[in-house]
């Protein structure tokens, strides 16, 4: 197992945070979700410029399992997606904490309140 | 429920994902089961099967027995040959769909996991007006299969069989020997073998295939193989409600000759003067993943559904076998409320190692 990475930010659902430095932030999904998952075959995603709730619903990854919705752990607008997966959705699986998804310009500075640290997201899992 | 094989503990030591599956505790994969496919595709992997239960079937009237409770003929058996079929009820729909093998002794049918109890009790019961004994056998069985799945294997198995093993024909299989029985068949649409052996031995023949760089694959890779060949999986294309006439299994069944009469056989005589839908490949183009039970339409009309789905490694495409209405060629998939064009097109999708489409 992939060790959990201590300057990323974690959501219950198994997406990632991660703050960059212009206060923007990248969205991925965690080793346990894709290991649950497994092999990633096709995602599907938000177009840019699109609005996000904390929460919500914003694409789908297409496993040989099963099609499991991708849910935004923060509120604000998608500026960039990372193309580059389209065609390689298997990084999803072999490095799920470079392999980025959505760029997102945050709504306010509260919207990485809710979200857990390495520690709070490892006892998460430890529950599970 | 969490039955085991006698393989648990190698699964274990390799890391597999397990899974539940039909009450027995199943590989899932080793950490990629597109790896796993591939490898089967381009050398060799093997699969741990063992939840499949063999029965064996001797006695005066298991000729007589077998061709009653069979839509497919064993008379057709001879010298070691085996024969896919599937047991049908008085309605024509199909209890289960089973390998026979034809042994010195008798048969050794081999029935799915998930349908064994039910199985074992309707041929108890159906047993009643022969002359015949049932037995379950406790055996654990190792799909071996790719390219160079036979050539690992040889010289692998006991002395006694290695003989009769190199020289079995495509669908034939050994007679049991010193507990062993090897079998030309598989469900992957590569050529190899099917190993049924003692429980004692497995880990020891387990190990000597991962050695000889057999890759050990899960029941993931299992259906992903046996999809893009073309092969049915009970409970999912056919069933209890759906005859082999509608399910892409006439084929197995044996109306000739016209005196024969077997379980089933009337139902299905009358569904054949009406036979109102075909079983069809089915390829998506654009992304997305076909699933079982998903619609397919044609303007606002519903015109058959996906029987079962997939993502296909060989063809980097999702494929799938539908039972559509008999005039539709061309229709559309809802996949989670949006629609997307797919090709019907012949099966199967692979055959050993190639396409057998031209995208």
């Amino acid at each position: 197992m992939t060790p959990i990475p201590a300057d990323l930010l974690y959501i219950d659902t198994h997406e990632w945070v991660q703050v960059l430095e212009d206060g923007t932030a990248h969205i991925g999904i965690t080793d346990h979700a894709q290991a649950l998952l497994g092999d990633l075959v096709f995602i599907e995603l938000p177009a840019i410029g699109e609005h996000m709730k904390a929460g919500q619903e914003c694409g789908v990854l297409e496993s040989v399992k099963a099609a499991s919705d991708l849910y935004s752990p923060v509120a604000g607008v998608v500026i960039a997606l990372n193309d580059g997966l389209i065609d390689a959705p298997e990084r999803l699986n072999s490095d799920p904490y470079a392999a980025w998804l959505l760029q997102i310009q945050l709504d306010d500075s509260h919207a990485l309140d809710s979200l857990m640290d390495a520690d709070a997201y490892a006892a998460l899992l430890a529950n599970e | 429920m969490g039955l085991k094989t006698a393989l648990f503990a190698e699964h274990q030591r390799l890391g597999a994902r397990m899974v539940d599956f039909a009450g027995w505790l199943m590989p899932l994969h080793y950490g990629s089961q597109i790896q796993e496919h591939q490898r089967v595709r381009q050398d060799a992997g093997m699969f741990d099967v063992s939840h499949m239960q063999a029965v064996d079937v001797a006695g005066a009237q298991a000729v007589d027995f077998l061709r009653y409770i069979l839509a497919n003929d064993v008379t057709k058996l001879n010298h070691g040959k085996a024969l896919y079929t599937c047991m049908l009820n008085a309605n024509g729909g199909v209890i289960d769909d089973l390998i026979v093998y034809h042994q010195p002794a008798g048969f050794r049918l081999v029935l799915n996991a998930d349908c064994i109890d039910k199985d074992f009790a309707w041929l108890q019961q159906q047993a009643q007006a022969f002359q015949v004994e049932l037995s379950r056998q406790d055996l654990t069985i190792l799909a071996v299969q790719g390219h160079h799945a036979r050539a690992k294997t040889l010289p692998l198995l006991p002395k006694a069989i290695q003989a009769q093993a190199a020289d079995l024909d495509y669908f034939f299989s050994t007679a049991v020997t010193e507990g062993w029985c090897v079998a030309r068949t598989g469900y992957t649409g590569e050529d190899g073998f099917e190993v049924m052996l003692p429980n004692t031995q497995a880990s020891a023949f387990f190990q000597a295939l991962l050695k000889a760089g057999v890759a050990p694959c899960g029941l993931g890779a299992r259906d992903s193989l046996r999809l893009e060949a073309g092969m049915n999986l009970y409970g999912l294309d056919m069933d209890e409600q759906h005859s082999p006439l509608v399910s892409g299994l006439a084929w197995t069944v044996a109306f000739k000759p016209d005196n024969r009469n077997f379980m089933g056989r009337g139902a299905l005589e009358q569904q054949k003067q009406q036979l109102e839908q075909k079983f069809v490949g089915v390829l998506l183009t654009e992304r997305g993943v076909l699933r079982h039970g998903q619609n397919l339409l044609q303007g606002n009309e519903i015109v058959g559904e996906i029987t079962s789905g997939g993502f296909s490694p060989t063809l980097n495409h999702s494929i799938g076998l539908a039972r559509v209405l008999n005039e539709i060629d061309a229709c559309e998939v809802d996949i989670r409320g949006k629609r997307y064009p797919i090709k019907i097109v012949k099966i199967p999708f692979v055959r050993n190692g190639q396409s057998c489409l031209s995208l």
